[in-house]
């Protein structure tokens, strides 16, 4: 900020370099609070979960702490007992992903109808974002009465003259999409090749030369796992299936009912953001409705989908009220990283295995955060 | 500009109606499950209005919860006012008294936002205890101010980043100091940001669960947990959960249906840059 003239230039400088003394004292409680609570306490969890603090006397005023390396990680990853944790993180994938799709999906399409600017915008927006104020707890609680296996949801068929649903919401045992966990790096890979030949398929009209640089590792890696994938290391001593657990869900559903409305809302902000001479241009240039979103509206509110996918990874990897809510803390089927972790901790008292948790649930975390600070931190000193 | 009525605007109308109404059922079946005696609810008639109704489950519900929604307003109140307070103090540096480093301090501050808060649950709670602040009020107070400086310091930040340097510059011609700047001129303009920023804080901390589960012995519980245990006790009847949920939803949703403007912009500020 340019400092303003002053008649007495000497006395200005003393006085604006006081002034900055007291800026910089006003913040720094705020800063050392930061520094220790978010910080301080990150270091100090990861501390913890390499750290074999656990049993009865976890709670004594000193418990022994004894530092045990990675074991509770290997444990958690490759242990007997830890099934039900790798369950939790599928879980926690096939939520994510679903969420993802489900909540960004429905809200771009709500926020399309809304930019028709129909009669009655607010009340509908009002409508398709009153979830977003509620509560997870408040969510959980209802939405376990809408699933009941004999009524809610399982009945509204009947009143259009269908027979009613069947499916048991919360109490399902069945599970789809199994893999054997023994098998997690060819699949690993597996995907990895997908998700390169997929996009380099997608570029391969505009740009040959990237999409041959996509295809090719893609085929190459896809192969020789094909190949001779059985040299690869098993992941685990034995046998463990898991797969998209249907119990879950009901709980996507209620996730998505709650923050599609939130989505779009921050669509039709992006959307409202778009000049309407822009669109009169387009409209005039002969583009359709449809021909608009895919090539103007659409591209301009990528940042959105960005800061969109951010916060929704973001809530489904904390998720814990809506599941204690909707089917308890101790249902296997529906469990979470999130939920196993306050399991352990608070109920076991196994405080390093919660630690270890935690640190898993918050890198995860981090690869999605940490491109995004760094990048909105560049286009701030930009300006 | 008006429009004729063709078959695409049918259309679409029909669809914002249809997906209305399925937006609206779960409230609906909430607010006549909670009408019903105890006797009248079955899953068959789930979604029938009931012949006699029942609004004593609401005097029921209250009585139950009544403690745990005043631990709640007492939170509430103490830890928007001040984290909202310390947010705006942040905010006015961040934006006007910008020194080097202080971009990079802000991103810090932010960080803070996304983490998923069981990474730090362990030090909280044993900091807490460590403090003697473990299991009441006060230390879920202390934890909800400081978790909510990210978020409260953004908004301001942002919100004082349009208001005019020349301002700020003529009142230093005056002989106007830092905290004279921003007792006569940041503070007066800043309304709207106290209103967007407390309201955001009122609703996050009014429907937080993970802390009050963790932190709060059984006298102190937030609404949020009085709810939870409300419904996950087996032999209630429907109609007590749905009631309570009514109660813990009525202080956001009054909120959200009467300032919806200012709730929207701290959702928005939350999520989109600048």
């Amino acid at each position: 900020m340019p400092g303003p003239v002053m008649p007495d230039q000497a006395i200005g400088t003393s006085m604006r370099n006081k002034d900055r003394i007291s800026a910089f004292l006003t913040l720094l409680p705020s800063i050392i609070l930061i520094g220790i609570f978010v910080y301080g306490f990150i270091g100090n969890t990861f501390w913890i979960s390499l750290s074999d603090w656990g049993g009865a006397a976890a709670l004594a005023e000193n418990p022994v702490k004894s530092y045990v390396g990675f074991a509770n990680y290997l444990d958690l990853f490759t242990g007997f007992l830890g099934g039900g944790f790798r369950q939790d993180l599928v879980n926690a994938v096939f939520y994510s992903v679903m969420l993802l799709a489900g909540a960004i999906g429905i809200g771009l399409i709500l926020a399309m109808l809304l930019d028709n600017k129909p009669r009655g915008e607010s009340f509908f927006r009002t409508v398709f974002l009153y979830p977003m104020s509620l509560s997870f707890i408040v969510t959980g609680t209802i939405w376990r009465w809408m699933l009941a296996p004999q009524g809610g949801v399982n009945i509204l068929p009947t009143y259009v003259g269908l027979p009613p649903l069947r499916f048991p919401w919360l109490s399902s045992t069945d599970a789809i999409l199994l893999f054997n966990w023994q098998n997690l790096l060819p699949i690993a890979l597996y995907l990895v090749s997908l998700v390169l030949i997929i996009w380099g398929l997608w570029r391969l009209k505009n740009n040959p030369a990237k999409a041959l640089v996509l295809l090719i590792p893609g085929v190459v890696v896809g192969g020789s796992v094909w190949l001779w994938g059985d040299l690869l290391p098993q992941a685990l001593f034995m046998e463990e299936i898991h797969g998209f657990n249907t119990a879950t869900f009901g709980i996507i559903m209620a996730t998505i009912w709650q923050y599609s409305g939130y989505t779009m809302a921050l669509y039709l902000a992006g959307f409202t953001g778009i000049s309407q001479d822009l669109r009169d241009a387009a409209m005039l240039d002969g583009a359709s409705t449809a021909k608009y979103y895919r090539y103007i509206a659409l591209p301009m509110v990528k940042p959105i989908t960005i800061s969109a996918i951010i916060i929704l990874s973001h809530i489904s990897l904390k998720m814990f009220d809506l599941i204690f809510a909707m089917t308890g803390p101790d249902n296997g089927q529906t469990g979470h990283p999130a939920l196993n972790m306050y399991l352990t901790t608070f109920r076991a008292n196994d405080f390093a295995r919660g630690a270890a948790i935690a640190i898993i649930l918050f890198i995860i975390a981090a690869t999605f955060i940490i491109p995004y600070m760094i990048s909105s931190y560049r286009q701030r000193r930009s300006r | 500009m008006r429009r004729r009525i063709t078959p695409a605007t049918i259309g679409l109308y029909l669809l914002l109606v249809l997906l209305a109404v399925a937006y609206l059922m779960p409230a609906y079946l909430t607010f006549v499950t909670a009408l019903k005696f105890p006797a009248d609810i079955s899953l068959p008639q789930s979604w029938e209005f009931p012949k006699d109704v029942n609004y004593s489950s609401f005097s029921e519900a209250f009585a139950l919860l009544k403690g745990n929604i005043a631990n709640s307003v007492i939170l509430v109140v103490a830890a928007t006012l001040l984290s909202t307070v310390l947010g705006s103090l942040n905010g006015y540096v961040f934006s006007k008294w910008k020194f080097p480093g202080s971009e990079i301090i802000f991103t810090l501050f932010l960080f803070g936002m996304f983490i998923p808060y069981q990474v730090i649950l362990i030090p909280l709670f044993q900091t807490l205890r460590a403090m003697n602040l473990y299991g009441g009020l006060p230390g879920l107070i202390l934890a909800h101010v400081v978790y909510g400086l990210p978020i409260t310091s953004l908004i301001f930040r942002n919100f004082y980043a349009q208001i005019p340097d020349s301002l700020m510059e003529s009142a230093t011609l005056d002989g106007a100091r830092f905290f004279s700047i921003y007792t006569r001129i940041i503070f007066p303009l800043s309304i709207p940001g106290f209103v967007v920023t407390s309201l955001w804080q009122f609703t996050q901390i009014w429907n937080e669960f993970l802390w009050g589960i963790c932190l709060t012995r059984h006298a102190d519980n937030p609404i949020t947990v009085g709810l939870a245990q409300l419904a996950g006790g087996q032999a209630v009847s429907w109609n007590l959960p749905m009631a309570g949920s009514i109660l813990a939803a009525l202080p956001v949703l009054l909120i959200y249906i009467v300032l919806g403007r200012y709730f929207i912009r701290g959702l928005l500020a939350g999520s989109v840059k600048e």
